[in-house]
């Protein structure tokens, strides 16, 4: 079968900056193809490229023989283009969005009726048809983006990002429709960040700073390291500090942490695997090879991760709270009218933990922590923030909190250094200390060449340290992170987790909810939460170990959430029929 | 006072250091002075004119040179025919149209005469008032013809002098330039405020105050700042505009003025951040603010006296600032407003900015429940 879309040298300006230089892909019909590389390296540009939205500099692209700067008009019907924030229209309901998509696509008539019935049967989405697109969840939202991308039975489908914001179960929806759709012989494109899922994938393209770095199926570059990847386990010294010595040591290219253990990718010199045996043995871990997974080759490819240390932490004081409970609710219940968005839920966190709050969209893991931080009231029940009460010292108790958002909740309109005026002022910091605990932060996040800037033109790195700086400028005891990576790609998101490793180390607990499951990996504990319950409360090492089963006999942590999941499904479901 | 501090210098931050924000804040607002007061002006003048004389008496003369010289006239066109009369007027090449006819100057020596004026009922305003001036051109002929003519004895017309108190010229500017300082100086005030909060919102920035030591208090105080100093700054612009550059007669107390304005924008910025702490969106805002601020004006009296509203209306024009600062801003200039009086008018305005701004407070602490 002949080439979906062909590209030849292929490049693409915006003024001085050159975001695609000099690419060669072919894209195959019938099957997936995964699209990586980290933030900037230009995904959406070719996505956009594709898609006839923008005409190439140099080169030419061709989708199904058509040209995208002579035939755009063909090319726009022959292909589904789905952005990272699907055009839907909030305002309308489910059923109206089809309809508004389908007359833009000409489509009327019997057509249109068997059209709307195959992909609302196809997205699952059949119960819904009349709720606002508004108000439906992240997951719900892309299934019906893209169910308004299929509407024409396009010949290549290309999806920007289809998984940001989408919880597990949601995920593996999209996974299935995207897997139908290629064995009816349709070319899809999978841009994404996370990696896990370009593993997924029959032929990947890795991109970095507008180059193509790798083309091929991703088990063939995984393979390139094989014997490289090693996990060290039984550490008694503490997995965070073995994991900032190693990522320092000259030998280890990459190294995260994965559950209780540590897992490390070695440089390609001969005498790495036995500077990693000595460095273990000095924490009094074991060390056994483990297959390489794609994130390990792509780290290796873009030239190792980040070191394992962080400036921040190490200026830090070591936090001592009077009680090693840092933060704890009992019996937390919230109510919205009928609807009630978190049940009864009692845990407490130990100071110098990371304890995540996991849960597909819509289990009440955001009114949880929204409650826990001090963003909502709890309709009952009583939390707790280093000690003080929410309700009656709210004050005491946000000043030892601090908050960092999914979207780096910056003042676009100041600039760096404005903004780190205004955190440290509406902390309460003043004269000399402010004065200091700014040039601090400047310093160690090496945020000197921006500070007359709009936090809003920051590469993502940048903003996300600005973030993390400002939330940290009045040292407090508890941090609470709101989906902190999703999106993110895996070297910033590694260098955000040195950041966190070190401040834990210096007894900062860390509250996280997120939904992206290496996320989960870094938790000491995790939460798992469901219709508002906590239905499972462990270490994500047990977690795993609960969901294994003879499809899963080494769950990841999304397959141990999906399985816990289903499994409260389905007892809730037999209880409803005994 | 720090947070505070660190607060106010974020929103005045945010709010002037964006050039776009900056010149659609201060500039739009200058501009639309100037153009109201010179587009909406009452004044007919510049009236182009067409004469058909089929008389050719000395009456018919004196009419039109009278016409010819008249300060309202600019153009004045002779035409031969009824038809080509009527073209001009329906060419709109002449607002009034005069026909004089035949036996003109004849009739009004034995005591009648009657001329045919033709205006064009599209612009019926101007058209109106152009006949009033033609009616008092006419009234003065006759009384002069009159005189000339020796003939005291007719009944002398029995005329109504009306004398404008504060404003003996009726000169509209120094109606329209107190009242629009007021007005835009409110919308302005409105925007800054109803954007304020909503935009936090819908950048998440929001929450990142609320889960700071920063109280709700803080948060509402903060963000009056920006909006009252913007507000205040603009409204004596304009008031020290229409002094300076409008010569209008200020005759009041400039320092009353400046103490009711800080109130009045004051109330207006309360009634902002009630609008803003409800909106999810900037779009909200700024759809929110239409809503408000159009009626607020149209109650005001700022284009129908409010004594000629209906009972319901009156009541409901007691809580728009906008009525109560008119008051006290058109009797600055024009009649030397007695302290009492703006004080009659400015304790509303306390009022209203009080109660606004505590119930902004109370929702922007509702949103935490």
């Amino acid at each position: 079968m002949g080439a979906a879309v062909e590209i030849r040298g292929l490049v693409k300006r915006f003024g001085d900056l050159v975001a695609l230089n000099g690419l060669d892909i072919d894209i195959q019909a019938g099957a997936l193809t995964g699209l990586v590389g980290p933030d900037g390296a230009g995904k959406t540009t070719l996505m956009r490229l594709m898609a006839a939205l923008m005409a190439p500099s140099e080169g030419c692209v061709r989708v199904d023989g058509f040209d995208v700067t002579t035939d755009a008009d063909v090319v726009h019907i022959i292909t589904g283009y789905m952005p990272q924030r699907f055009g839907l229209y909030e305002d309308l309901s489910v059923m109206e969005n089809l309809q508004t998509f389908a007359s833009l696509r000409g489509l009327g008539g019997e057509q249109r009726r068997s059209t709307f019935e195959r992909l609302l049967h196809f997205t699952r989405l059949e119960p819904f048809t009349r709720r606002l697109a508004g108000q439906l969840s992240g997951g719900m939202k892309q299934k019906l983006g893209l169910a308004c991308a299929l509407m024409a039975r396009p010949r290549v489908l290309l999806l920007d990002e289809p998984s940001v914001g989408v919880d597990p179960v949601s995920r593996q929806d999209l996974w299935r429709m995207v897997g139908e759709l290629t064995s009816e012989g349709m070319a899809v494109v999978w841009s994404t960040a996370y990696l896990d899922e370009a593993e997924r994938c029959a032929h990947v393209l890795l991109l970095n700073e507008g180059g193509l770095v790798y083309q091929g199926p991703p088990d063939e570059l995984t393979g390139r390291l094989a014997g490289r990847s090693l996990r060290v386990d039984e550490l008694p010294s503490g997995r965070r500090e073995f994991l900032a010595a190693a990522l320092d040591a000259p030998g280890v290219r990459d190294g995260v942490i994965q559950g209780a253990g540590v897992r490390l990718v070695l440089a390609q010199e001969p005498t790495a695997a036995a500077e990693v045996e000595q460095l273990a043995a000095a924490h009094g871990g074991t060390v056994r090879s483990v297959p390489p997974r794609f994130e390990d080759a792509f780290i290796d490819l873009l030239g190792g991760g980040p070191g394992g240390r962080s400036a921040i932490a190490e200026r830090l004081e070591t936090v001592r709270l009077e009680s090693e409970v840092a933060v704890s609710c009992h019996h937390l219940s919230k109510r919205f009218g009928d609807f009630v968005a978190t049940d009864d839920v009692s845990f407490e966190v130990q100071q110098g933990e990371i304890f995540g709050l996991l849960g597909p969209n819509g289990a009440g893991k955001s009114t949880t922590f929204k409650m826990l931080c001090g963003l909502l009231k709890a309709s009952s029940g009583e939390a707790r923030v280093a000690g003080y009460d929410l309700r009656t010292a709210s004050g005491a108790a946000k000043l030892s909190l601090g908050y960092m958002a999914q979207k780096f909740s910056l003042y676009g309109l100041l600039s760096v250094r404005q903004n780190l005026d205004f955190f440290s002022g509406v902390y309460g910091l003043k004269g000399r200390l402010r004065r200091q605990r700014i040039d601090e932060m400047i310093e160690t996040f090496a945020l000197g060449p921006f500070l007359n800037r709009s936090p809003d033109v920051l590469p993502l790195g940048f903003k996300q340290r600005l973030a993390l700086a400002c939330s940290l400028m009045h040292r407090p005891a508890v941090l609470f992170l709101d989906e902190p990576t999703s999106g993110v790609d895996p070297i910033t998101r590694r260098e955000f987790w040195t950041h966190i490793n070190g401040l834990v180390r210096r007894g900062v607990t860390v509250m996280v909810t997120t939904h992206f499951m290496d996320e989960a990996e870094y938790c000491d504990r995790v939460a798992l939460m469901h219709q508002a319950k906590v239905i499972a409360l462990d270490t994500p090492d047990a977690l795993k170990a609960e969901a294994r089963s003879a499809t899963h006999p080494d769950p990841t942590m999304e397959q141990a959430f999906i399985a816990l999941v289903e499994a409260q499904i389905a007892a809730g479901q037999r209880r409803a029929a005994a | 006072m720090s947070r505070l501090r660190a607060q106010i210098v974020k929103e005045l931050l945010s709010t002037l250091r964006d050039p776009r924000a900056r010149f659609v804040l201060i500039g739009p607002p200058l501009m639309q002075l100037f153009l109201f007061s010179f587009a909406a002006t009452l004044d007919v003048n510049n009236v182009d004119m067409a004469v058909l004389d089929q008389d050719g008496g000395p009456v018919a003369i004196e009419w039109v040179q009278r016409l010819e010289s008249a300060w309202f006239v600019d153009e004045l066109v002779k035409v031969k025919d009824l038809q080509s009369l009527g073209e001009r007027i329906e060419d709109q090449r002449a607002l009034v149209g005069l026909h004089i006819p035949p036996g003109f100057s004849g009739d009004v020596g034995s005591g009648g005469g009657t001329v045919q004026v033709l205006l064009d009922g599209r612009q019926a305003n101007a058209a109106q008032i152009a006949l009033s001036y033609l009616g008092g051109i006419s009234r003065q002929l006759t009384f002069e013809l009159q005189g000339v003519s020796g003939a005291a004895s007719s009944q002398a017309l029995p005329q109504t002098v009306v004398r404008h108190w504060f404003n003996p010229n009726l000169n509209y500017i120094w109606f329209i330039v107190p009242s629009l300082s007021a007005t835009l100086a409110m919308f302005i005030a409105l925007f800054v405020t109803a954007l304020s909060i909503a935009r936090e919102r819908e950048l998440g920035t929001f929450d990142q105050l609320l889960v700071s030591p920063a109280t709700s208090l803080e948060i509402i105080v903060s963000k009056t700042i920006p909006a009252l100093v913007i507000g205040t700054v603009l409204a004596t612009l304009m008031v020290l505009a229409g002094i300076v550059i409008f010569r209008i007669p200020f005759t009041g107390s400039f320092l009353l003025l400046m103490i009711t304005l800080v109130l009045f924008i004051a109330s207006v910025v309360g009634i902002g951040l009630m609008l803003s702490a409800v909106c999810q969106t900037q779009q909200q805002a700024i759809l929110g603010t239409f809503a408000i601020a159009i009626p607020l004006v149209l109650i005001s009296g700022f284009a129908t006296p409010v004594e000629n509203m209906p009972p319901a209306l009156q009541l409901a024009a007691q809580f728009s600032p906008l009525k109560h600062y008119l008051i006290i801003v058109q009797g600055s200039f024009l009649k030397a407003l007695p302290a009492t009086e703006v004080f009659a008018n400015a304790w509303p305005m306390a009022v209203l900015a009080l109660v606004s701004m505590s119930v902004a407070v109370v929702f922007v602490q509702r949103r935490l429940q």
